[in-house]
C-alpha cells in the first residue's frame, strides 16, 4: 500500500498488505496473518527443492543490483563441512529509499521468516540482519520480534520443531552509507573500518569471517515466504509482459509529489501510472521536470524519458536509467538542477570510504568544481572537467560508489545543460552552496 | 592523555590521567557484552556494540574508554580509534545533552530540510553546525540521509527519538520536550 496513504487500486499490495497494522508485529498476529506457513513448508522440503522454487520465481535482488536470488543461493558450497552465514542487508541508506524500514517496522516477522528459509536453503545457521544505527524504531521492532521468536521456540536450536538451529542476530550500524554495500558490511560485522573488498573472492566462497555467505536485502528476503507459500507460477505471473521481470517491487515515492510514500507495483506498471494516479501528480500549479528512479545513484530522467517508461529492470534501462533500489525522487519545475546534483557530489564525497585515489578525490573535486558553478565562477571548460573526472571514477574502482557519483553529474549535464550554463554566463544569480 | 592508553593492550583501570576514569565495562554492563561474545566467532566482532554501549553510558567515545574497549576485546587502542573515526555516529567529543542530527540529502533538500536545519540552529541556540548551545543543552549538525525521504525533514535526537516531518513551525514544540 501507499504507505502512509490507503492503499491505491493501481498497486499489487503483497508485501505491504499489514503496513500500520500493529497487530501484524507480534509473532501470533503474524500466525493469524497466514505467516510462517512458507517456511514450515520450506522446512518439509530439500534445501535444493527451495533453491530451485526460488530460481523458477524469478524473483531478483532488491537493494539495487537485481541478481538472480535463486541462483545466488545455488553459488554456495554444498557438503564443505564449513560454518555458512546467511546476511541480510538492512543498512537501508540510499538517498531516495525508504521501504525496508517500513517492511522492518511492521511486519518483522515476514523478514524473520524470509530469513529462516535463506538459512534453511543454504545450510547456514546463523543469520546476521545489519540495521543502519539511525533505524532506531525498526531496531526496536526488530529487537521484540528476535525475542519473541526465541521466547516461542520459533528460532533458537529447534526452528519451528523442525530439527533444525536457525539463529538470528541483529547488529547495528553506526553511521556509514558504504555500508550497504555487501562487503564493507560483512568488515562492519567484524568488527572492521567498512571498507569495500576486493572481489574474488566472492562471498559464497570467502564472505563473513572468511566463510561461505550469501547476503539479501530485506525485500528480497520478505518475498521469499509469499514465493513457498503461494507458489513460483503464482509470482512468475506478476509482471506485465516481461517474464524477466517479476513479483511486485516496493517504490518509495520523494520529492515533489503530492503523496509521497511506499506504492506497491506489479512489474512492469507505467511510471506515469505511479506519478500521476497513485501519488497524485505534481503539486499544484506545477510541472514534472525530472525524476532519479532508483535511489540517487542511477541517471536522472527528464519528462521525455519518463513518457513511456515502464517500471521494471529492463523497462527503466531501455528509459536511460535503472530501477536499483526503487527509491523515486520526483523533481518539479521549481528546481535548481544545478544545486540538486551538487547536493549528490556532496553527498558521496561525505560517503566515500577513501580507500580508492579515483573516488576520493574524486567526489570532492566534483563537488567542488560545482560549488564554483554555484558560486557563479564556473567556466566552459568545466563541462569537460566534469565529465574526466566522471570517467576516471566509472569502473575503475573496488566498489561502486564512484561510478553512483558521476551517475547523476554526467546524465544531469547531459539533460539540463543549459541550467549550468546560465550559471556561467551570470544569467542565473550565484547561490550559496548549503547552509 | 596517559601513555598506556596507547599501549597495545592496555588495561583501563591503569590510567593515571588527570580525570578518574570509571571503567563502562562492568557489572550489568559488562554481562551484556560477554552474552553478545558467545554470538559471533570473534570477540573483534563485539566492537561496534561496544563502542554503541560506551556512547550509551558515557554520551561520547573518550581516549580513555577507547583504551578500555580495546582491551576487552583484546585489540589496539589504535585499531579502535580507527574504526571509531570510520562511522558518524561515534562521538569523540563531549556534545550536548540532546544531540540532534538533521537529514538535508537531497529528497528532504527538495522539501526544505536546509530551513528545518536553519531553524533547528537558531532555536537551539547552537548557531552553527557542530557547536553545543552555551547552556549545554543541544548540539546540532547536518547529516546524509536518514532513510525517512518520504517524511521530509526527519531528524534523530539521541541516537533514539527518530522524528519525521518536521518544519520549522514544529520546532519550539519538539525542542521543549527535550529539556
Amino acid at each position: 500500500m501507499g504507505y502512509p496513504h490507503p492503499s491505491h487500486e493501481q498497486e499489487n499490495v503483497v508485501l505491504s498488505k499489514y503496513f500500520g497494522d500493529a497487530g501484524a508485529r507480534s509473532l501470533d498476529g503474524w500466525v493469524q496473518r497466514g505467516g510462517y506457513e512458507g517456511l514450515k513448508k520450506a522446512l518439509g522440503m530439500t534445501p535444493e527443492a527451495v533453491i530451485e522454487e526460488v530460481k523458477a520465481s524469478g524473483l531478483r535482488g532488491r537493494g539495487g543490483a537485481g541478481f538472480p536470488t535463486g541462483l545466488k543461493w545455488s553459488f554456495m558450497p554444498k557438503g564443505d563441512g564449513k560454518a555458512h552465514y546467511l546476511v541480510c542487508n538492512a543498512d537501508e541508506s540510499e538517498p531516495g529509499t525508504f521501504k525496508d524500514r517500513e517492511i522492518m517496522r511492521w511486519t518483522p516477522h515476514a523478514l524473520l521468516e524470509g530469513c529462516a528459509i535463506g538459512a534453511y536453503a543454504i545450510g547456514a545457521e546463523t543469520c546476521y540482519i545489519y540495521i543502519r544505527g539511525e533505524f532506531t524504531e525498526p531496531w526496536r521492532v526488530m529487537t521484540a520480534a528476535v525475542e519473541e521468536a526465541y521466547a516461542k521456540g520459533a528460532l533458537g536450536p529447534n526452528a519451528f520443531g523442525s530439527g533444525k538451529r536457525i539463529d538470528m542476530i541483529l547488529h547495528r550500524g553506526a553511521g556509514a552509507y558504504i555500508c550497504g554495500e555487501e562487503t564493507a558490511l560483512m568488515n562492519s560485522i567484524e568488527g572492521k573500518r567498512g571498507n569495500p573488498r576486493i572481489k574474488p573472492p566472492f562471498p559464497a566462497q570467502a564472505g563473513l569471517f572468511a566463510l561461505p555467505t550469501t547476503i539479501n536485502n530485506v525485500e528480497t528476503l520478505a518475498a521469499v515466504p509469499q514465493i513457498l507459500m503461494r507458489g513460483s507460477a503464482w509470482y512468475k505471473s506478476l509482471c506485465l509482459g516481461n517474464p524477466k521481470s517479476t513479483g511486485t517491487k516496493l517504490i518509495s515515492v520523494c520529492g515533489h509529489v503530492q503523496r509521497p510514500g511506499n506504492y506497491e507495483i506489479t512489474m512492469g506498471t507505467p511510471m506515469k501510472a505511479l506519478i500521476y494516479d497513485m501519488c497524485g501528480g505534481m503539486r499544484p500549479g506545477r510541472t514534472l521536470k525530472a525524476v532519479i528512479p532508483g535511489g540517487s545513484s542511477v541517471p536522472i530522467m527528464n519528462v521525455a524519458e519518463v513518457e513511456g517508461c515502464v517500471m521494471d529492470y529492463e523497462g527503466i534501462v531501455a528509459a536511460g536509467s535503472m530501477l536499483g533500489s526503487g527509491g523515486m525522487i520526483v523533481m518539479d519545475d521549481t528546481t535548481d538542477m544545478v544545486y540538486q546534483i551538487w547536493r549528490l557530489a556532496k553527498f558521496y564525497a561525505h560517503e566515500s570510504c577513501a580507500q580508492c585515489t579515483q573516488c576520493r578525490e574524486g567526489t570532492a573535486w566534483t563537488t567542488r568544481v560545482l560549488e564554483r558553478i554555484l558560486a557563479g565562477k564556473g567556466r566552459e571548460a568545466d563541462f569537460q572537467l566534469l565529465f574526466d573526472l566522471a570517467d576516471n571514477m566509472t569502473g575503475k574502482t573496488i566498489c561502486v560508489l564512484s561510478d553512483s557519483c558521476a551517475a547523476p553529474v554526467v546524465s544531469g549535464i547531459q539533460k539540463f545543460r543549459g541550467e549550468f550554463e546560465a550559471y556561467m554566463s551570470g544569467t542565473r544569480h550565484p547561490t550559496a552552496a548549503g547552509v | 592523555m596517559s601513555l598506556d592508553v596507547l599501549s597495545p593492550g592496555g588495561h583501563a583501570g591503569g590510567h593515571h590521567s588527570d580525570d578518574a576514569y570509571e571503567p563502562v565495562f562492568t557489572g550489568e554492563t559488562l554481562s551484556r557484552l560477554q552474552t553478545l561474545f558467545g554470538r559471533y566467532p570473534t570477540k573483534q566482532a563485539c566492537l561496534l556494540p561496544a563502542l554503541w554501549m560506551v556512547q550509551e553510558n558515557r554520551g561520547w567515545i573518550s581516549q580513555q574508554a577507547i583504551g578500555e574497549v580495546a582491551a576487552v576485546l583484546d585489540l589496539t587502542p589504535a585499531y579502535v580509534k580507527g574504526v571509531v573515526t570510520f562511522y558518524t555516529m561515534y562521538h569523540t567529543h563531549p556534545v550536548g545533552r540532546h544531540f540532534i542530527q538533521v537529514c538535508t540529502t537531497s529528497p528532504c533538500g527538495l522539501c526544505g530540510a536546509e530551513d528545518t536545519l536553519r531553524a533547528l540552529l537558531r532555536e537551539t541556540g547552537c548557531g552553527e553546525m557542530g557547536t553545543t548551545s552555551a547552556d549545554g543543552r543541544f548540539t546540532v549538525i547536518e547529516v546524509e540521509c536518514l532513510g525517512a525521504c518520504g517524511f521530509p525533514t526527519p531528524i534523530l535526537v539521541d541516537d533514539t527519538d527518530f522524528i519525521e516531518n518536521v518544519t520549522p513551525e514544529r520546532i519550539s514544540e519538539i525542542l521543549s520536550r527535550y529539556p
